[in-house]
């Protein structure tokens, strides 16, 4: 049985005419493609000033956003990848929460790096509507990222991402809370957000770590392996890149190796309760001193990129 | 005319529209000068996907209004807190079987050190919005928004969602 498309023009009227109610003419309420051009586009720094402090090199300024952002975006990348794979409802909504809170630091922070220095920014045709955001998350190359590698290798199991988000949000927090009196006012509003945020994310993958290493025996063993998987790339959000450790000198940035004794008493509080011991497994190194911070990447980012790029990439002028 | 400071007040927020922007302390300021009407917001959390629903409804219903030229800027400082949803805002959620936040926490840990993890289920005095059973037990700190939490209820088992405290 087949049925004829509904006659708008039919005396009962048609079952969508809700939809248009009080509307004529006001397109307002459509969400793709047919808003008004004053309304398209959204800055998520809208009317916030983005003066660069005095005394402060801009691309120096930029590249430390596009390190935080990106640490942002790629781990919000990966979060989101669990949509509908968690274990139950309850934590595939979570885990889709957190990736949801990475990904609206990372515009910002990728905003703030377009504003402070444009040349970052790769270059698109000329008349693309593509937003200096979205120009740095869809445009640029494995090797222009400058994320820590433990936000990039790819999902496990959910003791993996367990793991990841503690390692990862326990960092994050302890310099987001000191980035939060950076001298630079963008990169302390995100920051004092940030903490807010990370707060949730922390005690989330705390509380699941407890559980599964005071779960069943075969919870306990995923866990200790995930641990031991991801605990060599836990050193590198530690280690201070150049160019952070030249911006905190000037009281932009938050220098990592500064907030390692906080970092490990958490984490060390962590493992206390849930009986694991504190894996002996030294730091994956980088090629010639290079790590994530310089651009230098697994293999990972590079898929990963792939997919969360092509269709960007293939609609340059695309409006979305 | 009415002042544009009373049409905004009067824009709902999208994904609870029983509240206003204004009683969920999303609207910052409205100013206006020289026909032009310049409106703050500020996101409830970093990644709010409603902040640019909540612009383009400001845009338009003050265009409706009579105002032709109208910005709307992000105030990104000092960061929302669920503590500015006003007691009305509170009121209303309650009435919609919404559990209003309770205090919101200091961002600080005990002396002004560093925010110390909590691993145990956080605890909260508060009551089910059906029933008023304060025996409600907590399913998950996140929820369908980002602002939200889920809760059950262990005397009338009804599901509800609480506005989270930051």
């Amino acid at each position: 049985m087949s049925h004829s498309a509904p006659d708008p023009n039919d005396a009962h009227g048609s079952v969508f005419d809700g939809l248009l109610e009080g509307s004529v003419g006001d397109s307002s309420q459509w969400a793709f493609g047919t808003r008004p051009e004053e309304l398209q586009g959204e800055d998520p720094l809208a009317g916030v000033d983005t003066t660069v402090p005095e005394g402060v090199d801009p691309h120096a300024l930029a590249t430390y956003c596009l390190m935080l952002a990106d640490d942002a975006l790629v781990l919000s990348h990966r979060l989101s990848e669990w949509c509908s794979r968690a274990p139950d409802l309850e934590e595939d909504i979570a885990l889709a929460n957190i990736a949801l809170d990475l990904l609206g630091q990372a515009r910002l922070l990728l905003a703030r790096a377009a504003a402070a220095d444009p040349a970052v920014v790769p270059s698109l045709p000329a008349g693309s509507p593509v937003p200096a955001e979205d120009a740095l998350a869809y445009f640029r190359d494995a090797p222009d990222f400058r994320n820590v590698r433990i936000a990039e290798v790819a999902n496990g199991d959910f003791a993996h991402v367990v793991v990841r988000v503690l390692l990862v949000s326990t960092v994050r927090l302890a310099l987001l809370a000191r980035l939060a009196d950076s001298r630079d006012t963008v990169l302390s509003a995100v920051a004092a957000k940030g903490v807010k945020e990370l707060t949730y994310h922390r005690d989330y993958a705390g509380r699941w770590f407890l559980t599964l290493a005071r779960g069943t025996e075969e919870s306990r063993r995923r866990l200790v392996a995930a641990l031991d998987l991801l605990w060599p790339l836990y050193p590198e959000m530690l280690a201070a890149h150049p160019v952070e450790a030249a911006l905190a000198g000037a009281g932009v940035a938050v220098d990592p190796t500064t907030v390692a004794d906080e970092v490990d008493v958490v984490l060390d509080q962590v493992l206390a309760v849930s009986g694991v011991d504190r894996p002996g497994l030294g730091a994956l190194a980088g090629v010639s001193g290079r790590t994530g911070r310089d651009g230098l990447h697994t293999e990972a980012l590079s898929r990963m990129l792939a997919e969360m790029q092509v269709v960007a990439r293939a609609h340059p002028e695309g409006r979305w | 005319m009415v002042t544009a400071y009373a049409v905004a007040r009067t824009v709902t927020d999208p994904e609870m529209p029983m509240l206003t922007l204004e009683d969920l302390g999303v609207l910052r300021s409205v100013e206006e000068h020289d026909g032009r009407v310049e409106v703050a917001i500020t996101p409830t959390y970093s990644g709010c996907p409603a902040m640019a629903t909540m612009r383009d409804d400001l845009v338009h219903r003050l265009h409706d209004a009579g105002y032709a030229d109208v910005r709307v800027r992000v105030a990104l400082t000092p960061a929302w807190s669920s503590d500015w949803i006003s007691d009305e805002g509170r009121r209303k959620l309650a009435e919609h079987g919404i559990s209003p936040p309770g205090p919101a926490p200091t961002g600080r840990g005990p002396g002004g050190g560093p925010v110390t993890i909590s691993l145990l289920p956080t605890r909260r005095a508060l009551s089910c919005p059906r029933c008023a059973s304060a025996e409600v037990e907590l399913t998950s700190e996140f929820g369908a928004t980002a602002c939200k939490a889920l809760y059950r209820c262990a005397a009338c088992l009804e599901p509800f969602e609480h506005v989270k405290e930051i």
